[in-house]
């Protein structure tokens, strides 16, 4: 400012300024330990109180949100296998289920712990159609007409890596890309394509929409972007 | 005409902003709003229904987040911001007086100076936020340059910022409704006499002895 301070006055805008700046420093930095340690102790249930903490952002490309009922769903399966197949609701739900719970970290910061998954390991799916020799990756496909993404034949074959029908002890919701997303339990969300419509088994491994968007094709969560992770404690 | 005249006259009209000040309050009224509106179905996600892509959503509170403070700069650094340069030092720098108010929970009394010291800490307190909020906004966009824990921080401070502030717009608009004289010179840019004599009578004082209000005594 051009003009001196004025005499006999205090400078109170400075103090509130570094006052609210320190606050969102510590916020920053300790933010994510508070909420950790308010759910270790209290539960998951306070953290849902807390701006920001363990909800769900719930994203989609198009703006729409693809209502396919459990009755009309079809996963169509097709590329390098044996058989090629289209399973139906009624197909996944006879194969072996698998469930567990595990945090939901999305990329951008937010995070949803203990939610619970339901549904057909992927490396199941992968056996019934027989993979060819050759094949590298897996392409997925999603009824919004837009989303695509992929993985190794490899990591396809992770345990946690699940063709998911419930989600939170319910059928999946439309939001929540239901009735069958992808859910790929040792990367963050991007990976877990919602709405799941097909898979392509494939000698080659093609980026998908958030890959072309800039994020990594390997966005394993602990930060690594290899095709392999390195940290057995992900799966 | 007369009678425009014959009011004049018995209103004295005092200039309490000048019409740089009038602007930049309402363009950046308007990107508030924006950025209200816009931050609404991006926290809540569906419960509001999709009325526009999410990803025009995001991009419209992203790029009206980053020129938030632009009109206030602007209106600051010129030569036609002397006005807000000097309402600037006059929220800033406060008198022991008004700090005093402050800390006596506002039961002492204090000089009614343009703004009272609560109107003062508002402004103070919400230029902040925008600061902690610009900083944290785009350490969201840019997370690739952030570990995940400091993005779920930067999430946290945000949501929670956004959350205070959203409460403090909405009790300063309030306030704006409950004093339809404050609320007409954010329209017009002027109070009556009247009306300055019973809220901020020190400030009227100064306004009529410019000298010793430390006014530039250089011509205009």
């Amino acid at each position: 400012m051009t003009s001196p301070e004025p005499i006999n006055r205090v400078n109170v805008g400075r103090r509130v300024f570094l006052g609210v700046a320190t606050v969102g420093a510590l916020g920053v930095a300790f933010g994510s330990d508070v909420q950790n340690f308010l759910g270790n102790v209290f539960g998951s249930g306070l953290g849902g109180l807390l701006p920001g903490g363990d909800r769900f952002r719930i994203y989609s490309i198009t703006g729409q949100y693809p209502k396919i009922s459990a009755k009309k769903y079809r996963l169509k399966v097709s590329g390098l296998v044996e058989r090629p197949t289209t399973f139906t609701m009624a197909d996944l739900q006879a194969m072996p289920v698998t469930s567990f719970s595990k945090t939901f970290q999305c990329v951008t910061g937010w995070k949803v712990p203990n939610v619970h998954w339901e549904g057909v390991q992927l490396s199941e799916i992968l056996n019934r159609v027989g993979v060819k020799p050759g094949a590298v990756a897996l392409t997925f496909e999603s009824y919004d007409q837009a989303d695509t993404e992929s993985l190794t034949i490899a990591q396809a074959h992770l345990p946690d890596v699940i063709v998911a029908y419930r989600m939170l002890g319910a059928p999946v919701t439309t939001e929540h890309g239901g009735p069958v997303r992808l859910y790929v339990a040792p990367m963050f969300g991007y990976k877990s394509l919602k709405w799941l419509s097909a898979i392509r088994v494939s000698n080659v491994e093609v980026p998908g929409y958030w890959e072309l968007n800039g994020y990594p094709v390997n966005g394993w969560l602990d930060g690594t972007t290899g095709p392999t992770n390195p940290d057995p404690q992900l799966t | 005409m007369t009678t425009t005249q014959t009011r004049t006259r018995e209103f004295l009209r005092i200039l309490r902003f000048d019409r740089v000040q009038l602007v930049t309050h309402w363009v950046n009224a308007a990107m508030f709003g924006v950025l209200m509106a816009t931050a609404i179905p991006l926290y809540f996600g569906s419960f509001f229904g999709v009325v526009l892509p999410r990803h025009l959503i995001e991009q419209i509170h992203l790029w009206t987040g980053l020129a938030l403070p632009l009109p206030v700069i602007i209106s600051l650094v010129g030569p036609w911001g002397r006005r807000m340069r000097r309402d600037l030092r006059r929220v800033s720098y406060w008198t022991r007086d008004e700090i005093m108010w402050f800390k006596t929970l506002g039961t002492s009394g204090v000089a009614a100076d343009k703004f009272n010291p609560g109107q003062k800490l508002n402004t103070l307190f919400v230029a902040s936020a925008i600061v902690v909020l610009l900083a944290t906004g785009s350490m969201l966009q840019w997370f690739r340059f952030f570990s995940v824990p400091l993005r779920a921080g930067a999430t946290f401070v945000h949501d929670t910022f956004a959350l205070v502030v959203f409460v403090v717009v909405v009790g300063h608009v309030l306030m704006a409704f409950t004093h339809r004289d404050s609320l007409r010179a954010i329209f017009t840019g002027q109070v009556s006499e009247q009306w300055a004599k019973a809220h901020a009578a020190t400030w009227l004082e100064e306004q009529q002895s410019p000298r010793e209000a430390g006014e530039p005594t250089a011509p205009r």
